[in-house]
C-alpha cells in the first residue's frame, strides 16, 4: 500500500500538473505511509504480545491482586462483615445488631457447609480461630433475645475487642494482612504495624536465606565460570568447540535428572564419599546432601552455563590486540589482565551475574531435593501455600515480595553498572 | 627571539643528523631470523636487517609476505624459530615484551574503550609508576603534539578514526621509547586523511628523532615517508634501499613491478659488456640494457621500463634502442596522456607522454616507433 503512495509523491515536484501536492498534502501522505508501516510492525508482534499478555502479564497482575484481595470471609459471612462497617467505637465490642448478624451468618454457613472457609480465614488472624468458629456454631441456639450475651456466654472470646478487630480486618475487600505477614509484620487494631511474634516470624529469614544462597551461587559460578569462558574464548576453534559442547551438555539433560544425579553422587554412601574414604582423605562420610553444601553444589552446577555463555560471548569480542597493546606499553601480563582485560569483560560479568542471580532466586526443585529443611528458599513456601494449604493470599504476597525485591535489586544494578552496558551476545 | 629559534633549529637539524652521519649506529639487528607457525612453511626466511638509529624504515610488501610477523618478533609477541634479534646491542631473546620499551601502533588502534583519551595516553606512564601530576602533564603534551587538545575526557568511541589514530600515536610516543613500531597504522583511514597523516607522522619523526619501523603494503605511502624501504616478498627481503634507489634501480622483477608502474619485455641475453648487455627480444630486435640481474649470455631476462622514460616523439632514425609499436588506446589525464600500445609484439605496454597542445595525441591503430636510453632499460630476472 505504501509503495504506490510514495511512488506518486516522488515525481510530484518535476511534474507541473501535480503541483497540487502542497507541503501540507505531502506531510499528510508521509504520515499515512508512516502509519501503515507502524501498523504492519504492530501486526507482526501482535501474536507474541497477546501470548505474553495472557501467560505473563495477566498472571502476575492476578497474583498481585490476590496478595491484597480478601473476600473469603465476606463471601461466606456476608451479613456480619457488612455490619462491621458500622463499628465505630473500636475500644468496645460492637452492638447487638452485629452479634445478631454473626449468629445469622453462623447458622447460614452451617447449613451451606462453608463454615470451614470462615474458620480457616479467621485462623490466620486469631489464635485458635477454628475452635472459636466451630465451637460457637455447635452450641448456637435457634433463638435468643440478646445475641450479644448469648454468644459471649458460649465463647468468652466474642467479648474481646481483639477478636472483633480480627474479624474486621478479615472482612475485606482489601487487606494488608498477607503482605505484612510476608514481611513478618502485623497490624494492630489502631492501625500501627508491629513485628510479628517470634513463632510467626519466618519470612524475613527465608528471604534473607534466598538472597544469601543466590548470591553465593552467583559468586561460585563467576569464580568457576570465568576461567572456563576465558579458555573457551582463547582456545583454537577445534578444541573450543569440543569444550563448548561440554559446557552445553547440561542443557540437554532434564533438570530433575541432574539434581537426582547429585543425590546419588553426594549421599552418605555415594561415590564422592566412597572415593574420599578410600583415599583416606576422610575417616567418616561427610554430609554433603540435605544441607547447604548440597544446595550450593547442585545449583552451581546447573546455573554455570548461564554464567559462562555471556562471559564467553563478551570475551570472544576482545581482540588480542588490546592485551598486546597493554604489554607493549609496559604493563606486566598481570597488570594488563587486571587493568585492561577484566574491565572489558565487565559487561559479560554483569549479564552473567544478573542472569544467574535472578534464576537462582526462583529456584525450587533443586533445593527441595538436595537441601534440608533449613535450606528451603522462598519458592518452596510459595509452592507450599499454593498446593498444600491453598492459601492464595499468602502465596501471592510472598511472590509479590520476591518480585519487589528482584526489581529493587535490578534497578540498583542498573544504577551501578548500567543495563545498556550488559551484553548477552 | 633569536635564541629560541636557534635552539629549535639545532634540535631539528640534530634530529636529522643521525640518519646521515651515524650510519654505523645500528639500533636493531635481525640476524638470520626464521619463523614458522605450522612447522612446515617458513613465513620469514632468513631475515638479516640492520635498522639505523633515528631512521624511518618501512617494511613494504604484499599481504602475507611476513611483515607483521617480523614486527611481532621485534615487539616480542612472537618468538623467532631461529636466529637472533639484537636491540641496542643486546639480544632480545629473554626480554619479555613489556620490558622492551618499544612503542607500538596497531592498525585498529587498540585504544582501551573503558578509559578516556587522557587515561589511554597516560597508561604507559602509570604502569611505569610516574607520579600522577607528571602523568597528566606528559599526556597533555603528547596529545597537543598530535593536535588533540580538548579531547582529553572523551572516550575512544566518541572519536573519529583519524582522531583515534592520533591518540594511539600519542600513547606510543608518550613514554619516549627509542623505537616505535607501526603496523599499517593508516590502513583504516580514507585516502585524503591518510595522506595528511603520512606527512604528520613524518614531521613527528623528524622532530623527535625516534627510530620508526613502519609496515605497509601501500608503495606510495612507503615512498612518501621512508628513509629506507625493505621490500618483502615470500618471507624474504627482496631489496633494501632508499625510495629513489628502489624506484630507479630495482634489483629484481618483483621490486620493479611492485614499486611504481612498470612495462616488461622478455628476451635472451646475447652479450654482456660491463654494466650493459645486449638482449634479443622475442620479436628478434636487439637492444642494449643495463645488466642488473642476469645470469650471463644465453639466459632469459625480463626488461623493465618505467612508462615515463620511454620516448614516442622526436626520435632520430639513428637512435640505438628503437622498437616498432602500434597504438591501441590513449587516455587523457590532463597533464599527461597515457598511450597503451603493442611494442615488439607484446601487448599492454604503457607510455606516459607529456601533453602538449601543439602535438596531436596519437590515434589508435597508428604505427610508430618507441625509443629509450640504455640506462632506462633494466635487464632483470625473467618472470
Ligand atoms: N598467528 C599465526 N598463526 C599462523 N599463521 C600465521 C599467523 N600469523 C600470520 N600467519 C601466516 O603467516 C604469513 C605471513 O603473515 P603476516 O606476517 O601477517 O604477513 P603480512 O603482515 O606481510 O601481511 C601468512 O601466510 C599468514 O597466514
Ligand atoms: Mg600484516
Amino acid at each position: 500500500m505504501t509503495v504506490p503512495a510514495s511512488a506518486s509523491a516522488a515525481p510530484a515536484p518535476a511534474d507541473p500538473a501535480a503541483t497540487h501536492d502542497s507541503p501540507a498534502a505531502l506531510k499528510q501522505k508521509l504520515r499515512r505511509a508512516e502509519r501503515m508501516r507502524k501498523l504492519r510492525a504492530m501486526g507482526l508482534i501482535a501474536p507474541l504480545f497477546f501470548f505474553l499478555l495472557i501467560t505473563f502479564v495477566v498472571p502476575i497482575a492476578d497474583m498481585l491482586r490476590r496478595s491484597v484481595h480478601d473476600t473469603e470471609l465476606s463471601t461466606v459471612w456476608p451479613t456480619v462483615t457488612a455490619a462491621m462497617k458500622g463499628w465505630s467505637d473500636r475500644s468496645t465490642v460492637p452492638d447487638e445488631a452485629t452479634f445478631a448478624a454473626l449468629a445469622k451468618d453462623l447458622r447460614a454457613a452451617g447449613e451451606t457447609k462453608t463454615l470451614a472457609v470462615a474458620a480457616r480465614r479467621l485462623n490466620y488472624a486469631v489464635d485458635n480461630g477454628r475452635s472459636l468458629v466451630f465451637g460457637t456454631a455447635r452450641r448456637l441456639p435457634v433463638n435468643a433475645t440478646n445475641w450479644k450475651e448469648t454468644l459471649i456466654g458460649i465463647e468468652p472470646r466474642w467479648g474481646q475487642v481483639e477478636t472483633w478487630n480480627a474479624v474486621n480486618q478479615a472482612s475485606g475487600p482489601l487487606t494488608s494482612f498477607y503482605l505484612l505477614a510476608a514481611l513478618d509484620r502485623e497490624k494492630l487494631a489502631d492501625g500501627s504495624i508491629i513485628k510479628a511474634p517470634e513463632q510467626n516470624s519466618i519470612y524475613i529469614d527465608i528471604l534473607e536465606r534466598t538472597f544469601t544462597v543466590s548470591l553465593s551461587v552467583t559468586l561460585l559460578c563467576l569464580v568457576l565460570g570465568f576461567p572456563v569462558a576465558y579458555l573457551l574464548a582463547t582456545l583454537p576453534p577445534k578444541h573450543a568447540n569440543m569444550m563448548m559442547i561440554l559446557v552445553l551438555l547440561p542443557f540437554w539433560t532434564s533438570l530433575l535428572v541432574r539434581t537426582a544425579a547429585w543425590v546419588v553422587l553426594l549421599q552418605e554412601h555415594g561415590i564422592v564419599n566412597e572415593i574420599l574414604l578410600a583415599l583416606g582423605v576422610i575417616e567418616q562420610p561427610i554430609r554433603m546432601i540435605y544441607n547447604r553444601v548440597g544446595v550450593y553444589i547442585a545449583m552451581t552446577h546447573i546455573l554455570l552455563p548461564f554464567m559462562i555463555l555471556p562471559l564467553y560471548s563478551v570475551m570472544k569480542g576482545i581482540k588480542p590486540h588490546f592485551m598486546r597493546a597493554a604489554t607493549s606499553l609496559g604493563a606486566t601480563p598481570t597488570e594488563a589482565f587486571i587493568r585492561i582485560y577484566l574491565p572489558m569483560t565487565l559487561p559479560g560479568i554483569g549479564a552473567g551475574a544478573l542472569l544467574t542471580f535472578i534464576l537462582a532466586l526462583g529456584y525450587y526443585i533443586t533445593p527441595a531435593l538436595v537441601g534440608g529443611a533449613a535450606d528451603q528458599m522462598i519458592s518452596f513456601f510459595i509452592a507450599f501455600y499454593t498446593s498444600d494449604t491453598v492459601n492464595w493470599g499468602m502465596a501471592s504476597a510472598l511472590g509479590a515480595v520476591l518480585l519487589a525485591a528482584t526489581l529493587v535489586l535490578y534497578s540498583l544494578y542498573n544504577r551501578l553498572v548500567g543495563i545498556s552496558n550488559m551484553r548477552l551476545g | 627571539m633569536g635564541k629560541a629559534d636557534r635552539m629549535s633549529a639545532i634540535a631539528t637539524s640534530g634530529a636529522q643528523q643521525p640518519t646521515a652521519s651515524a650510519a654505523s649506529d645500528t639500533i636493531v639487528s635481525f640476524r638470520g631470523v626464521q619463523k614458522t607457525y605450522d612447522g612446515e612453511s617458513l613465513v620469514v626466511k632468513n631475515l638479516n636487517l640492520d635498522i639505523r638509529r633515528g631512521e624511518f624504515l618501512t617494511m613494504l610488501g604484499p599481504s602475507g609476505s611476513g611483515k607483521t610477523t617480523s614486527l611481532m618478533m621485534l615487539a616480542g609477541f612472537e618468538v623467532p624459530t631461529h636466529g637472533e634479534i639484537m636491540f641496542d646491542g643486546q639480544s632480545l631473546r629473554n626480554t619479555p615484551p613489556h620490558k622492551r620499551n618499544i612503542g607500538m601502533v596497531f592498525q585498529n588502534y587498540a585504544l582501551f574503550p573503558h578509559m578516556t583519551v587522557e587515561e589511554n595516553v597516560a597508561f604507559p606512564l602509570s604502569v611505569r609508576r610516574v607520579p600522577k601530576h607528571e602523568q597528566k602533564d606528559l599526556a597533555r603534551k603528547a596529545l597537543a603534539m598530535v593536535k588533540l587538545e580538548g579531547k582529553e575526557n572523551r572516550h575512544p568511541g566518541q572519536l573519529s578514526g583519524g582522531q583515534q589514530q592520533r591518540v594511539a600515536l600519542a600513547r606510543a610516543l608518550v613514554f619516549q621509547p627509542k623505537l616505535v613500531l607501526m603496523d599499517e597504522p593508516l590502513g583504516a583511514l580514507d585516502k585524503q586523511l591518510r595522506e595528511h597523516m603520512q606527512i604528520e607522522i613524518k614531521h613527528i619523526h623528524e622532530r623527535l628523532g625516534v627510530t620508526i619501523v613502519y609496515v605497509t603494503h601501500d608503495q606510495s605511502e612507503a615512498l612518501t615517508m621512508s628513509d629506507r624501504i625493505a621490500v618483502f616478498n615470500d618471507g624474504i627481503i627482496q631489496q633494501l634501499d632508499s625510495p629513489t634507489g628502489l624506484y630507479e634501480t630495482p634489483q629484481n622483477s618483483f621490486v620493479a613491478h611492485f614499486i611504481g608502474e612498470n612495462n616488461i619485455l622478455n628476451g635472451e641475453v646475447t652479450a654482456v659488456d660491463g654494466a650493459f648487455c645486449k638482449v634479443r627480444l622475442n620479436g628478434g630486435t636487439e637492444v642494449t640494457a643495463r645488466a642488473i640481474n642476469i645470469k650471463g649470455v644465453g639466459s632469459r631476462t625480463s626488461l623493465s621500463f618505467r612508462p615515463e622514460k620511454v620516448l614516442i616523439e622526436g626520435i632520430n632514425a639513428d637512435h640505438p634502442n628503437q622498437l616498432p609499436a602500434r597504438v591501441e588506446e590513449t587516455i587523457y589525464h590532463g597533464d599527461h596522456v597515457r598511450v597503451r600500445m603493442t611494442v615488439a609484439g607484446s601487448e599492454g605496454f604503457t607510455v606516459k607522454m607529456r601533453f602538449r597542445a601543439s602535438r596531436p595525441i596519437p590515434v589508435p591503430g597508428e604505427e610508430m616507433a618507441v625509443a629509450f636510453a640504455a640506462e632506462d632499460c633494466l635487464a632483470l630476472d625473467p618472470v
